[in-house]
This record gives structure tokens, C-alpha cells and sequence, in this order.
């Protein structure tokens, strides 16, 4: 094992990955000579792997998705950075209307072998167009398969696992996590992380709590507090939102009776919708509480950083919806 | 350009064949055998060929809603298509696509796509992938004058001029995005001028002439696999019929009707082959009457194949 950052550990899932496979490549803004990524998160891939394979593009979110669609249709494997995930709205017609329907509207004839990197989430003051997650909106898209680690172990081992996925996935790069240098253990070796599986980050007996991407660390945190209160929970994170890894999700329902999510998204439509909509049809017999939903409010994230520590589903507010449902 | 016999009548039969496939599914679809939308590419038929005509068969071509006679010219079965147009499980998709999403990529086209635009970017990593694989393949992109409006046709020739991609686009400019005209929609006198806004050849064909294409589009094939990068040509035409089956074409003028109509891609190919002693009279009706033929096969196979089972529905989402 070794210590790496979040950031780094995607860094070397790249650099294996494509060392491996001389049909990846990735086409993104301001990843080459200079900048090697907005938040150098492909810092030593351009030196590397020099300018074909670490393919600067100019300001063009549509022309990167679109040029992806057309290179993996025609055997190539294209990692699309498309920077923030709020700049995904860009080429959201690339998305959902060709990505994700070609193979079936073909007929299955072709495979879509692209993924797309972007950083996603809050908490960096980075205001309504730099700071959103869209796993919920993007789950309601048949076809595209969705990663948000929480974890340097997970991000490399789900990269890897995504980049040789013959579908289209998003891996969702968490902002805070990468800038804010968090660390964690990683295996020497090679590794991969099959996508779909969730984690018990940690068993509890009273409570699940399910959290997704950088509320992994909160709902950790609430968890040891609540601990020295006599309440026990139990931590998931799927790792994925598609595919969900629902029976971990239920059978922790089923120990616990109980179920609140943790999810850095608007409310409506979000992942946290659609995992208590999933546990409501199909486990609502062993559930002995309501199902809480901890989400951000319906409304775009703001700046200031007062009213952003006001949006952001934190640890107080967990702790709180735990109580409600004990 | 020298172009034998036996290849410029191969390419009158492809544009015949075309014609009769295309005549065929206006009449099928309007017998209700056909659902959803049909674009019907009459009157265009010198393009498909002329610009196809050139390519290797390792060559690929992206498609867009109008595209049935981007398929013929590649070389595609009308039997699957017209099977896929009726809905069959025989058809290119299963079944899942349709007439707007025609794909065969053993033929190396790579899919009919109905987002108006959305194949010029598409072509423009085929392109990048030919280039990064270094397999020496040219894409034709085919877009209408609409999507010459779009943000992608920026984008896309952008990205594919700055890296010198071997790419020629092509504008299939028949005057109406539906059903809005191009003087409308657009300052520039041809299309073609909008290639100087990306450093790339731009040039404006308005015969409708099959050679005519042939030659111009095959010289910026050749330029585009010399490594030279990627060319916009424009290419006037006229749809003989509407948007789609069931456009009551109350936005055409007549004067525009009469000056295409003497522009008739058939007509006046069949009248130079007819005057260079490469056709008769009585060939071209037996030709006719063979594309007729094959094309009624087809029917008589879309209408015997099944459909596919409803829980179909189901697959090919996920590889």
C-alpha cells in the first residue's frame, strides 16, 4: 500500500490505463503543455504522452462529446474532459441524444467506449456554474452508467473500470476532494473496482445512511459522533449511482429498518429521489420509519460563502434527520 | 477525369436506383405501411452518388435524416432497409431505428442521425480517429443548409482544420430547413463562403451534375488523405417533395420548381450519357424497370419479415 491523493490516484489510473491501450486518448481544455488540467488533474500525462494522445482543445464542449461519439464508434476509446460538471449542459444533446441512443437505435450494432471526466460538486465557493453535481438529473438517461467516488482507492479502481467499459460512463471527480488534497491508501499493484458494487463504509445497526461522493467523509464523520450518543449507523456509498447496487442498500434496510440519504443535489430529481423511490417499492415492509431525504434546497448553489454553508447538506443536518428517524 | 462505361453507368443505375427506392416508400408510407417520419431525398441523388462514388469502401460516411440515398450510394442492402422502414426485425436496426437512423457500419456508414447538425462533429472524430489509427480512411460528412446554422457546424470544422483532419463536408443545400429558406436564414451569398472563417477550401456546385460532384468532391478527398485537411463543399440542390411525407410545400415558389425541375440530377445525366453514346432510350427503360424490380423485392421481403418480439424493447441499451 501507498499514500495517494485523491488527485493523483486519478492521475495513475490514467497514466496505466493508458499505457495499456494505445486506443485511449483524452480531448479536454487546457489539458496539455501548460496547465496539464484546470486543477492539474492530468499533470504528467501531456509529458507523457505528448499532444496526440493529450488532445488540447479549444473552448468547444460540443465538438469534445461529438468528436468522442464519432472516434469510439470507429475504434478509438476517448476519455472526454469536459472540466465541470455544470459544463456538461453544454453538450447535452451530444449526451442524451446520441451517446447514450446510437447503440440502441442502431440496433446494437456499435459500442460507445467513452468516458467522460468533469469535477463535480461545492463547497469551493465557486458559485451556481462551477459547483453543481448531476448524478440525479443524469440517472433519467437509459444507456450512460455513472461513478462518484468518495475515495483515492475508489477513483482509481472505478477510472480504470470505467475507461474499459464499452459503454458511456461520467465519472463524476469531486472538486473539494481533489483540490483539497485528500489522501488515502492505494494498493501497488494493479487494481480494478467492477462498476455497480456499493461499499459499507461502515456497519451500524440503527440506522443506514446512504451518501454519495464527498458526503461519504460527512455522513463518516456524523457517524463517529453519533456513535458516543448510543446510535449505531451504517454508512453506504454506492460508489455508482448507474448501475445502483440496490441489494447492498436493501439488505442494510432490511438490518437497520431504517434509511436517510446524504446528497450534495436540489432536492427534486435528485439520486437521493431515486433511491428512497427504489427502497419504497421494494422494501417498504422492512422499513419502520419514513425514508429522509438530506439534500441540498431547491435552488442553484450560491456563492457567498455564508449562504453556501446554508445550501450544503453538512453534518448538523444528517445528525439531525438521524434523530428524526430513530 | 476518365470514368469508364461500366462505372458511369454503374452510377446512373445507383441514382435510378435511388429515385425508385425513394418513389417506392412515398407510396408505402402513404398506404400506412410505413410509420413515423420519411424524408425522401429525390432530386438529390447526384450528390450521394457523385460524392461516394469516389470513396474507398474502408471510407466512412455519416448520415442525416434525409439519408436513404447516402446508404444505396455506399452500397447498402435496400432489402434491410426497406425492412427497417417498415418496422421488421430483418431491418438494419431491428427495428429500433427507422428511416431517420439507418447504420451499417460494414459499410462504414455510420449511422443516419436525426439532430440536424449533430453529424458534422460526429464525422469530425471519425476523422480524428482515422488520423490517430493512421488508417488513411476519409469521412464525408453530410449536413443540409440547416445545419450549417448550427453551433456544431462550428465547432466541428474548427476542431477538424486546426488539427487537419481527413474530413470533406459536405452541404446538401436544397434551400429549406423545413421550411424556412436559406436567404432567410443566412447573409452569405453560397455556403461554401464560411469555410474562409476556418482557413480551410470552401466551393459551391450549383449543376446538380453527378460529374460535376464527382470530380470536385474526389479532389478534396485526395486532399483530405494526402493529410491536407478537411474541405466544405457546397452542393445547391432541390428536394423534388417536402420536409417529410405529408409537407404541403406552401413555401415553394414556382419559379424555383421550373428552374430545378430542368435541373433534374437523372435527366440530365441520362441526357449527356444518351448523347455520348454510352446509353439508349430503350437501356434506360430496362434499367428503370430492373431498379423498379429490386425495389419491390424489397417490399415483398419488408412485408413477409417479421416483427421483432415487443420484449426487444428491452436489449442493445447496454454492451
Amino acid at each position: 500500500m501507498k499514500i495517494l491523493t485523491y488527485r493523483e490516484a486519478i492521475i495513475e489510473a490514467l497514466r496505466e490505463e493508458m499505457e495499456r491501450d494505445p486506443s485511449i486518448f483524452i480531448m479536454g481544455e487546457d489539458i496539455g503543455e501548460h496547465w496539464q488540467g484546470s486543477v492539474k488533474e492530468f499533470e504528467g500525462l501531456w509529458p507523457q504522452f505528448g499532444s496526440e494522445r493529450i488532445r488540447e482543445t479549444p473552448i468547444s464542449e460540443t465538438a469534445i462529446l461529438g468528436c468522442a461519439v464519432g472516434a469510439a464508434m470507429t475504434g478509438m476509446r476517448p476519455i472526454a474532459n469536459i472540466m465541470f460538471a455544470a459544463f456538461l449542459g453544454v453538450p447535452m444533446d451530444e449526451i442524451f441524444s446520441q451517446l447514450t441512443k446510437m447503440r440502441y437505435m442502431f440496433g446494437g450494432k456499435t459500442k460507445m467506449p467513452v468516458t467522460i471526466m468533469c469535477l463535480s460538486g461545492g463547497g469551493m465557493g465557486a458559485a451556481a456554474q462551477h459547483s453543481v453535481c448531476l448524478e440525479g438529473m443524469l440517472m433519467s438517461i437509459p444507456g450512460l452508467k455513472l461513478v462518484s467516488p468518495s475515495t483515492p482507492y475508489d477513483a482509481k479502481g472505478l477510472l480504470k473500470s470505467a475507461i474499459r467499459d464499452d459503454n458511456p460512463v461520467v465519472f463524476f471527480q469531486n472538486l473539494f476532494l481533489t483540490v483539497s488534497g485528500f489522501k488515502g491508501e492505494v494498493p501497488d499493484g494493479e487494481y480494478t473496482i467492477p462498476l455497480g458494487e456499493a461499499i459499507v463504509k461502515r456497519e451500524g445497526d440503527d440506522v443506514t445512511v446512504v451518501a454519495i461522493g464527498s458526503r461519504v467523509h460527512t455522513a463518516l464523520s456524523a457517524a463517529t459522533r453519533l456513535e458516543k450518543e448510543n446510535i449505531s449507523v451504517e454508512v453506504i456509498d454506492p460508489r455508482c449511482m448507474v448501475p445502483l447496487d440496490e441489494k447492498t442498500i436493501i439488505d442494510s434496510v432490511k438490518k437497520t429498518g431504517k434509511l436517510v440519504i446524504l446528497d450534495e443535489e436540489p432536492k427534486t430529481g435528485s439520486a437521493a429521489s431515486e433511491i428512497a423511490a427504489i427502497i419504497a417499492e421494494k422494501a417498504i415492509e422492512y422499513l419502520d420509519a419514513p425514508i429522509k431525504r438530506v439534500c441540498a434546497p431547491n435552488t442553484p448553489v450560491p456563492f457567498s460563502p455564508v449562504l453556501e454553508k446554508y445550501w450544503m447538506p453538512d453534518e448538523e443536518d444528517l445528525i439531525t434527520a438521524v434523530k428524526i428517524v430513530i | 477525369m476518365e470514368l469508364s462505361k461500366e462505372k458511369l453507368l454503374e452510377m446512373f443505375k445507383r441514382m435510378v436506383l435511388i429515385r425508385q427506392f425513394e418513389t417506392r416508400v412515398k407510396k408505402s408510407f402513404a398506404d400506412g405501411d410505413i410509420p413515423g417520419f420519411i424524408h425522401l431525398s429525390v432530386g438529390q441523388e447526384a450528390i450521394a452518388v457523385g460524392s461516394i462514388f469516389n470513396l474507398r469502401d474502408d471510407d466512412y460516411i455519416v448520415s442525416h435524416h434525409r439519408g436513404h440515398g447516402h446508404l444505396i450510394a455506399k452500397g447498402g442492402d435496400i432489402n434491410f432497409m426497406m425492412a427497417e422502414l417498415y418496422g421488421k426485425k430483418t431491418g438494419y436496426c431491428k427495428g429500433k431505428g427507422g428511416s431517420m437512423h439507418l447504420a451499417d457500419f460494414n459499410h462504414y456508414m455510420l449511422g443516419a442521425h436525426g439532430i440536424v447538425g449533430s453529424t458534422v462533429t460526429i464525422a469530425t472524430g471519425a476523422g480524428l480517429s482515422a488520423k490517430l489509427r493512421k488508417s488513411n480512411q476519409v469521412t464525408l460528412s453530410f449536413l443540409g443548409d440547416g445545419a450549417s446554422n448550427t453551433g456544431r457546424f462550428h465547432e466541428g470544422l474548427n476542431l477538424a482544420a486546426i488539427w487537419d483532419l481527413p474530413i470533406v463536408y459536405i452541404i446538401e443545400n436544397n434551400f429549406y430547413a423545413e421550411s424556412t429558406h436559406i436567404s432567410y436564414s443566412a447573409r452569405v451569398k453560397n455556403l461554401s463562403e464560411r469555410a474562409v472563417a476556418y482557413g480551410i477550401p470552401g466551393e459551391t456546385i450549383n449543376s446538380n451534375d453527378v460529374l460535376e460532384i464527382y470530380e470536385k468532391v474526389g479532389k478534396a478527398i485526395n486532399r483530405a488523405r494526402n493529410g491536407e485537411g478537411p474541405s466544405l463543399i457546397e452542393c445547391q440542390t432541390y428536394r423534388h417533395f417536402g420536409h417529410e411525407e405529408g409537407d404541403m410545400e406552401t413555401y415553394k415558389k414556382k419559379i424555383d420548381i421550373e428552374i430545378w425541375m430542368k435541373k433534374d440530377p437523372i435527366k440530365i445525366f441520362k441526357e449527356r450519357l444518351i448523347k455520348e453514346g454510352i446509353l439508349t432510350e430503350v437501356e434506360e427503360e430496362r434499367i428503370s424497370e430492373e431498379m423498379k424490380n429490386k425495389v419491390e423485392e424489397a417490399v415483398k421481403f419488408a412485408k413477409d419479415s417479421p416483427y421483432p418480439d415487443p420484449e426487444e424493447t428491452l436489449e442493445d441499451v447496454y454492451a
